[in-house]
């Protein structure tokens, strides 16, 4: 026992020693290669995500490529080289996102929440900055001596700088005020030369468009009379701010009235008096959004309405849709029945038609004056399908049995196929009924294979956003609720316009993730319970 | 999702940087680093989103831009209605275009959200109508520069009806002159309801949504309560009855029984007229209802700078300079069919008839109001006025109450 251990283990050792994770071999060449390719790639694109100051971003890559290169070249981890790009895929585009969820649910990101607070700033001090009434504009020259830059006009009266007279081109930087300088040239009341200066011309000015946009020349040594800027490099205004930052003290400070705002804990600059100013960024507000989703008397009330109709309307849209599947399967698995194969390829129509495409179809023909069902196969009755709300949700599950019969019949169909033909020959022998053998035998057989997809099926249903949202839009609308929340909206419909994803509302972001992360609770314990239950199928095998 | 958009934009970006054998190095990723002599402009690029109807125009812009400046633009062709949510959703990301194609109802929205920057335009304003730059001012600050002006008319068919109708019951009996027993005026309504089509009967009620202060911005006070908006919801309510109006009818069939031929009036825009190609058509103001003047929303669609741009002397420089021109204003006019923002080009579009009736019923009307409040206005409305006109709603006034305090309640 011993001696074979060891012989295994030397076997294994001198393996280890010429393993391909560092064997110069022709594969590792070309293992090199890629890898070379990837680290490339990789590499540039830390350099970009530093460059965008996206620190998280440069951190997730910096990890993916080191573990990259760790799993591939280090022979105690190469096996890990079967399922890394799928681990590093599924970290990327499933478990980053369900944290960004979980993240946003703590946030009140949303409208007047929509930007971070650095850029809230920004936004506030552009707005602020207004054109001084009254003054007109300018043709200005950027100028530029050594790496200083500076506006150079022409001054229309007294007004554009000290001591001018309309006509005298007044120059000034940005620590430097306007004032008057000789020996310029002016052309088409542009300043086109100016001594000591360079002139810039536009593609110059755009090469430094950063310096240019931020400079501000003041009108003279008193802040209050403003300062000029060029918004477009051939054009120059007098602006004048009215908010100030005060980095020191977290501060926006109104140089008009003197008010004072402070940033409160909702993410938007307050004055004593409750005033705010208009922009706002995204803060942590904990639980709030889960609470309100429950405790808001205008949510919840529709949202156990809601919920509700979701179970139903999943369950149900699985049961009628597997039981048809099921009938017509064991109808067209029928050995005696001419033309079979036609019959079943006409059954999988449904299926090859886009989910959204014939729920847009079905809205349009179950319009109640104009639609095909009421126009054509019932005469003109003028029955409000879509906006009845026990036919609406009969329509939804109409509709959706149109849809997914087809995808039941399939499973069915194979599952039907692969049963064990000894079976049930015995139990024909043993003189069981046909409905005996489906019974006893078909039926637990299938539900073996199919339970597991009944299960998805329902998870899908679950969270059937496409067929909803193009047949009915929720609607109609619960006459009583005061969220345009209507009666065949299922969760995931409720959190789409509730949020304001659809446009219609003020969007919040915050209570979508949460009520997201709600419904994904909800499914998710559904589900495992189902799935340990359907172990218990397997049994009878 | 927005982590893997941004993903796939690095790799982008990584793969642009090997091609293009730029290292990159001062912390500016949107200018290419330039050299001292070289023609500085070349490295620039500006971005910006524009939908399919004005990609022509904008695009020759952009040429001649680029022709005269060495600064290249480059266009992104985007759905009209996501440019809106998309920019307030990328701009923070840093993804954001320079420059978009806006609406002036949206800006409001955009201010709160941090995502829009101001420009100035100094004398320019005075090349635009008054009315589509007051409609980009927010605050004494103009957002935007606007290009077309839109508005919803009374699109008449001359061969069925003559003459203009001046009330809703002289354009029933026109309509009943001319054969028609359905739907005297076409209205486009749907289950969700169309406030904004339906504006204009609101208002000839003395029903504004919002009220408005002596300068003609707009309060977050809602205007539409008390016995006004009472005699609006009753109106809907009988003329739903009677059947001259109906949930049923949605845009693509108010449009279709238009074009029939055997319909006399639509309210709609200037959106629809390519649809209506072989039909003799005037515009008129939309017939009066309620007894007051109606009057429309008037919409102004514009170029708007955003907040995040790296490119600001740029793009400034673009919208100011180019875009704000005779030519392109004229160009995008005969692209989208709405008049003209820009002067000289509204009078010359107004050598059509067509358009001057359109110009002309949009002096009569209003403009959207651009606070964000309006957001929250819409749903509620919309599903309100359906629920009334389908009869659902069996007492309009009480409905009508309902719909204000739900209004009310989410502004807050």
């Amino acid at each position: 026992m011993a001696t074979t251990t060891k012989t295994v283990g030397t076997k294994q050792a001198k393996r280890e020693r010429t393993s391909h994770a560092t064997n110069w071999g022709r594969g590792f060449i070309v293992k090199l290669i890629l890898m070379m390719a990837i680290d490339a790639l990789g590499v540039y694109g830390l350099l970009a995500t530093w460059q965008t100051d996206q620190m998280g971003l440069f951190a997730g890559l910096a990890v993916l490529l080191v573990a990259a290169n760790y799993i591939y070249f280090a022979r105690r981890t190469l096996p890990l080289k079967y399922i890394y790009p799928g681990l590093a895929f599924l970290l990327v585009f499933q478990l980053f996102v369900i944290g960004y969820t979980f993240y946003v649910a703590f946030t009140n990101f949303g409208d007047g929440h929509n930007v971070t607070k650095p850029q809230a700033i920004e936004a506030l001090l552009q707005q602020a900055e207004r054109q001084v009434p009254g003054t007109n504009a300018y043709p200005v020259a950027v100028v530029e001596k050594g790496d200083e830059l500076g506006l150079a006009v022409v001054a229309q009266d007294g007004s554009t700088c000290a001591g001018a007279v309309a006509g005298d081109v007044c120059l000034g930087t940005a620590e430097d005020p306007l004032s008057v300088v000789d020996g310029a040239t002016v052309a088409n009341g542009r300043p086109t030369d100016v001594p000591g200066w360079q002139v810039l011309n536009l593609q110059q000015i755009i090469s430094r468009q950063d310096d240019v946009a931020d400079l501000r020349v003041p009108v003279s040594d008193d802040p209050e009379d403003g300062s000029i800027r060029t918004p477009d490099g051939t054009n120059a205004f007098e602006f004048k701010s009215t908010l100030e930052f005060d980095e020191a003290t977290d501060t926006m400070v109104d140089t008009a009235t003197g008010t004072v705002f402070h940033p409160n804990d909702r993410g938007q600059f307050e004055a004593e008096d409750g005033t705010r100013l208009p922009v706002g960024w995204r803060v942590s507000v904990g639980w709030e959004n889960f609470s309100t989703a429950f405790t808001d008397a205008r949510y919840a009330g529709p949202f156990w309405r809601v919920l509700a109709w979701t179970v139903s309307f999943a369950f149900l849209s699985v049961a009628t849709t597997f039981l048809l599947g099921l009938f017509l399967a064991t109808v067209f698995n029928e050995p005696r029945l001419k033309g079979r194969k036609i019959y079943r390829t006409l059954m999988i129509f449904p299926y090859a038609i886009p989910g959204f495409l014939a729920a847009l179809i079905w809205s349009g023909m179950l319009n109640r004056s104009f639609g095909f069902i009421n126009q054509v196969l019932l005469g003109g009755a003028a029955i409000p399908w879509l906006t009845d709300p026990w036919l609406a949700r009969l329509s939804v599950l109409g509709v959706n049995l149109w849809l997914g019969f087809p995808y039941m019949f399939l499973i069915c169909t194979g599952a039907l196929q692969s049963l064990p033909d000894d079976v049930l020959e015995a139990s024909r022998v043993d003189g069981a009924s046909a409905w005996r053998q489906f019974r006893s035998i078909k039926m637990p057989l299938l539900l073996v294979s199919t339970a597991p997809l009944l299960i998805s099926s329902f998870a899908f249903n679950f969270n059937n956003f496409t067929l909803i949202y193009m047949l009915t839009r929720g609607g109609p609308r619960f006459a009583d609720a005061s969220v345009p929340i209507g009666h065949t909206d299922i969760l995931i419909s409720m959190v789409y316009s509730v949020s304001g994803l659809d446009g219609t509302a003020a969007k919040n972001y915050g209570l979508a993730s949460a009520l997201s992360i709600v419904v994904f609770i909800v499914v998710g314990t559904v589900s495992a319970i189902a799935f340990r239950q359907t172990r218990k199928l397997e049994e009878v095998m | 999702m927005r982590r893997s958009i941004r993903l796939s934009i690095v790799t982008a970006a990584a793969a642009s940087l090997v091609l293009t054998g730029c290292g990159g190095g001062d912390g500016d990723d949107t200018a290419a680093t330039p050299t001292e002599d070289a023609a500085a402009g070349d490295g620039t690029t500006i971005t910006m989103w524009v939908d399919e109807t004005r990609l022509g125009p904008v695009q020759e812009a952009a040429d001649g831009f680029t022709a005269e400046t060495g600064i290249k633009v480059e266009l992104i062709q985007k759905n009209f209605e996501d440019l809106g949510p998309d920019f307030v959703a990328q701009v923070p990301t840093g993804e954001g275009p320079d420059i978009t194609v806006c609406t002036h109802d949206g800006i409001g929205g955009w201010i709160q959200n941090g995502v829009v920057a101001p420009l100035a335009l100094g004398d320019l304003t005075d090349q635009f109508e008054d009315v589509a730059i007051q409609a980009f001012t927010h605050d004494g600050q103009v957002f935007g520069l606007p290009y077309a002006i839109e508005n919803v008319g009374l699109i008449r068919n001359v061969d069925l009806a003559p003459e203009a109708p001046a009330t809703w019951d002289d354009a029933v009996a026109a309509a009943a002159a001319a054969g028609v027993t359905d739907f005297p005026v076409l209205v486009q309504t749907g289950t969700g309801g169309d406030p904004f089509t339906y504006y204009p009967i609101q208002t000839s009620f003395g029903a504004p949504v919002f009220e408005q202060n002596a300068d003609g911005s707009y309060t977050d006070t809602l205007g539409m309560g008390g016995d006004n908006g009472h005699a609006f919801a009753q109106w809907l309510h009988d003329k739903g009855a009677a059947g001259q109006l109906s949930t049923d009818l949605t845009y693509d069939l108010a449009v279709e029984k238009f074009a029939s031929g055997e319909y006399p009036f639509i309210i709609g825009g200037p959106w629809m007229l390519d649809s209506f190609k072989d039909l003799n058509l005037s515009i008129d103001a939309i017939p009066s209802a309620g007894g007051q003047p109606a009057q429309p929303f008037v919409g102004v669609q514009g170029f708007c700078l955003s907040s995040q741009s790296q490119n600001t002397v740029a793009a400034t420089n673009f919208i100011t300079n180019y875009l704000s021109t005779e030519a392109v204003q004229t160009a995008l006019f005969k692209a989208g069919n709405r008049p003209p923002a820009q002067r000289d080009a509204a009078a010359a579009a107004a050598s059509d008839p067509i358009v001057a009736q359109w110009a002309a019923v949009g002096a009569n009307g209003v403009p959207m109001p651009a606070i964000p409040a309006m957001a929250q206005v819409w749903t509620f409305w919309g599903d309100t006025q359906a629920a009334i006109i389908s009869g659902t709603a069996a007492d309009p006034a009480a409905a009508w109450d309902k719909m204000i305090a739900d209004i009310q309640a989410a502004i807050g």
